[in-house]
């Protein structure tokens, strides 16, 4: 060992791709070279593959199962119904309300009865035809409100309709105003529309376990939930990460997990299923619609003085995240403005619609398009500008909550409000194709009307209202081939957002150390929650950083043993000392060690809300994000083209830039989709639309061009300063969006998304 | 059945094929070539087109037997080894990658273009990537993804 260099010297850090870079993802180069594994192309020899059976009612009692049939089908292995649950069957991520497979009822179009593994996914699909279900259909629940006040409906579960009631009081509920305005807002079923389907494969083990490799946003507690329903222990059920395309929310919930190790456990040989686009539409939880009932009262010269709510969610045939969806769409209910008088009232219900759960946004996005809805009707009733209306009620730093929470952090939504407005509006079109209808060519500028409108948001970031939200890194760093190396190993679920960049930019810049693998994500590290929520760069970042440091403690022990001298900070390969001297190479100094630490990331305590008042600190952190949308409406035809779609929103610290960007223009493409097309058409609990034909997503000719501003505002609480990004985009398009086109034609247009019908009143 | 088919320049041939198997079902499960992606298999997302005979299709599309002595190339086989084609560089330089599960697709259409016509307009590009549906980016780094790859190919041409 060389004697430490402590002349002082230039030090050479330029790790590049640490914090504030955008390097590329270390998934890149196999995503484009079409080598990623994802979930759906996943295979093992000797594999089967397994198929759903789903109930085609939404509502209906099961005489009886008969597999016989099915079962002698040439090619078929296994036919298996609820009578095969190993363990209990019942699973859920708040109530346990959810079967595996149902068993004497079904409470919704799509619920899974019994399942089939064969040889060729055709045969599976021939099989499933050949599973006799005897039902007796019944009527369905299926308005909201009814099913939240009608004692006379059927309950679908034990404890009744309701799965969440909250009502939040603040100030004087009775208070009085200069100007009231009222309106009831209604927001269609949105899905999450991720492309990579549902998939996995489940692998038996030889200690009667089971390996499941699969698409997901929470290892962890896909692990419980399945080992709970499998009968086995959490160790016997050890989960693998495999490709993501996308989730959105909609892969918290459970879907072919239980279902393929139980087919795998049952045959003794690994089982595949993947969806197609159909059944994915019937395999995952979407987002909630909802009908809010909204009064805002301010004094003539704009001040807002009370905001009374109403809100329902239809939270369909099981409870998913439907307490959350009230939590956070009444913790939120007057958006980022301050509001002195509050009466404000939500509801969550069962129903024998689809499942609603987790999608970005969540509980978030039906209010805000109210409550934007409400604020350009009030700038209206005002005579005052829809900007000028919110900066003058926007909340900041020192504001305090409709739950009585004080914003101990910054807080600049005047400032996002500010940008947005004043960035440059573009030029009237000119381009034949820039109509609305673009190649269609249905119009040459007659009948079209141009419109702007607003829309800001402030959304929670990470777990609420008292968990214990947290994640876990596990960091090993080594001197390989020469070079110091770093191991970092979570549990946290890449899903497309770039969690797998960022892990490694803070294991570069916390450890000074350019190279950073990572292991693969599973369940053989503690738990780093769900990617939802935005919190995955807060809470795994933070765990990752905390490893890091404690990495880094040991480092400076072996530097004070070795040279006895006292090391401060690692940067550029070398350990470096207070004064900035070097103390020892990095490499030389580790040699053969390899020093591994595992750490956690716990968010500040939060505290749930007085079931009576709603008050509380329920809330660890909030993100704000604002809009301004520029429209083109042919009020003939009703087409709408989204000619340009701007944004501002406060990141706290922007890790990687890029990755920021991409979360902007992504999350604002899916607020626009709500806006104008995207609804799962529901009637009578059957779904309408299950398919990519007739459930239609924004395509590159519906995304205008987007001027991002990124404002980095550090909160103090959270590490580095970040703030979650994923989410606020997604909400505060939809009612920009919808604001413009109601400016642009005048109409009230209380529900989105806005169909052509909507716009020629036919 | 037997189908023979030339992918990425090389003869291959996919024994006990059922009737209804499509390219793209052919191309992941009975040769190993699982780039093409499974997002609709209904021919409304884009994510498994192909080159069929130097023209982009949706291989979801196509069923197996038609595909009998065609030429295909898939996003396996734009790279030149190690060396990415430049519209898969483009895409990693500008982020246009997220989950990526559009992105096969994508680099297929987008070659295409570029092939056809060198030096695209916005409209044009957009007119040009309407059938490849991405659910992550919101498209505007795509765009930057292809304008990019345009004018690395006037700089070298
Ligand atoms: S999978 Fe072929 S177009 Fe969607
Ligand atoms: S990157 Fe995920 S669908 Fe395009």
């Amino acid at each position: 060992m060389s004697a430490p260099a402590r002349s002082p010297q230039v030090l050479d850090d330029k790790i590049s791709g640490g914090i504030g870079a955008s390097p590329q993802r270390p998934d890149g180069t196999l995503k484009v070279r079409g080598e990623f594994a994802y979930a759906s192309d996943l295979w093992h020899e000797n594999m089967v593959w397994g198929a759903t059976l789903r109930s085609p009612h939404p509502h209906a009692g099961i005489r009886s199962i008969g597999i016989a049939k099915a079962l002698a089908y040439p090619g078929v292995h296994a036919v298996l119904t609820h009578a095969d649950v190993p363990g209990e069957n019942a699973y859920g991520l708040k109530h346990q309300d959810t079967p595996v497979l149902a068993e004497d009822r079904v409470r919704y179009q799509g619920e899974p009865v019994a399942l089939v593994a064969a040889d060729h996914p055709e045969i599976a699909r021939q099989a499933l035809k050949l599973i006799e279900v005897d039902y007796e259909v019944w009527e369905p629940v299926t308005d909201m409100e009814r099913a939240a006040h009608d004692e006379t409906l059927p309950r679908l579960h034990e404890n009744g309709n309701v799965v969440r009631h909250q009502r939040i009081v603040k100030g004087d509920p009775d208070a009085r105003a200069d100007v009231v305005v009222s309106g009831v807002y209604e927001l269609g079923m949105q899905d999450q529309a991720f492309l990579g389907p549902e998939a996995g494969l489940a692998v038996p083990a030889e200690d009667g376990g089971v390996d499941l490799y699969l698409a997901t946003q929470w290892l962890h507690v896909d692990q419980k939930q399945t080992a709970h329903a499998l009968g086995l222990p959490v160790e016997k059920v050890r989960l693998t990460l495999s490709g993501v395309g996308g989730a959105f929310g909609g892969r918290e919930d459970l879907s072919m997990q239980v279902h393929s190790c139980m087919l795998a456990l049952h045959l003794g040989r690994p089982v595949k299923m993947s969806y197609n686009r159909e059944e994915s539409f019937f395999g995952h939880v979407h987002r909630h619609p909802a009908r809010m009932y909204y009064e805002h009262g301010a004094t003539k010269d704009g001040d807002l003085v009370y905001v009374k709510a109403r809100m329902y969610f239809d939270g369909g045939a099981y409870a998913s995240k439907t307490p959350v969806v009230v939590g956070n769409g009444t913790t939120l209910s007057v958006g980022p403005y301050n509001v002195p008088n509050a009466h404000i009232e939500g509801w969550g219900v069962y129903s024998n619609n689809p499942t609603c759960g987790a999608m970005r946004g969540l509980g978030a996005v039906q209010p805000t398009y109210a409550y934007e809805s409400q604020m350009d009707k009030l700038a209206t009733a005002l005579g005052m500008d829809p900007a000028e209306l919110r900066i003058r009620n926007a909340m900041s730093e020192g504001s305090t909550t409709v739950t009585g929470q004080v914003v101990d952090f910054p807080a600049p939504v005047a400032e996002l409000v500010r940008r947005v407005r004043d960035m440059p509006l573009p030029p009237p079109n000119t381009d034949e194709l820039g109509f609305p209808g673009g190649a269609a060519n249905t119009t040459h500028g007659e009948g079209v009307v141009r419109g702007i409108g607003y829309g800001v948001t402030i959304k929670n970031i990470a777990y609420a209202e008292g968990l214990d939200d947290y994640s876990t890194a596990r960091v090993r760093l080594q001197v390989i081939g020469g070079e110091p190396t770093a191991l970092v190993h979570t549990a946290a679920a890449e899903v497309g957002q770039g969690l797998v960049t960022v892990q490694q930019q803070i294991a570069r810049s916390e450890l000074g150390v350019e190279r950073i693998t990572l292991h693969t994500s599973d369940t053989s590290v503690g738990d780093a929650g769900s990617s939802s929520a935005s919190r995955q760069t807060y809470l795994t970042g933070g765990a990752v950083r905390n490893a890091c440091l404690a990495v880094a403690e040991r480092v400076y022990a072996l530097a004070a043993e070795r040279f006895g001298v006292e090391a401060t900070n690692l940067s550029g390969g070398k350990v470096v000392a207070a004064d900035g001297a070097v103390v020892a190479d990095l490499a030389e100094l580790l040699g053969e060690d390899v020093i591994e630490e595992t750490r956690e990331y716990h968010h500040r305590k939060t505290y749930p809300l007085d079931p009576e008042t709603g008050q509380g600190n329920a809330h660890v952190q909030y993100g704000f994000s604002a809009h301004r949308a520029v429209v083109d409406v042919d009020t003939e035809l009703g087409l709408v083209k989204v000619v340009q779609l701007d944004c501002a929103q406060d990141v706290g610290k922007a890790i990687n830039p890029d990755a920021v960007l991409g979360q902007i223009h992504g999350g604002s493409a899916q607020g626009l989709g709500l806006a104008v097309m995207e609804e799962i058409q529901v009637t009578d609990g059957v779904v309408r639309n299950p398919s990519f034909t007739d459930y239609l997503i924004p395509t590159i000719l519906d995304m205008p061009p987007m001027r991002v501003d990124i404002l980095e505002r550090p909160d103090p609480h959270a590490p580095y300063g970040v703030r979650g990004v994923g989410e606020p985009p997604t909400i505060s398009a939809t009612p920009a969006v919808a604001n413009a086109i109601r400016a642009a034609t005048g109409l009230e247009l209380p529900r989105v998304p806005i169909k052509p019908e909507h716009l020629t009143g036919t | 059945m037997r189908v023979n088919v030339t992918v990425n320049g090389k003869q291959r041939t996919a024994d006990d094929v059922w009737p209804g198997e499509s390219l793209l079902y052919v191309l992941r499960e009975r040769l190993g070539l699982a780039g093409s992606k499974n997002a609709c298999e209904q021919g409304e997302c884009g994510s498994c087109t192909v080159y069929l005979d130097g023209v982009p299709a949706c291989s979801c599309l196509v069923a197996a037997g038609q595909a009998e002595g065609g030429d295909v190339r898939t996003v396996e086989g734009l790279a030149d080894g190690d060396r990415l084609d430049s519209v898969q560089q483009s895409f990693l330089d500008t982020g246009a990658v997220q989950c990526g599960f559009c992105t096969p697709g994508l680099l297929v259409a987008a070659h295409d273009l570029i092939e056809r016509n060198p030096a695209p307009s916005d409209p044009q590009i957009r007119e040009a990537l309407a059938g490849n549906l991405c659910r992550c980016t919101g498209y505007e780094k795509i765009m930057d993804a292809v304008r990019l790859a345009v004018e690395r190919k006037q700089a070298t041409t």
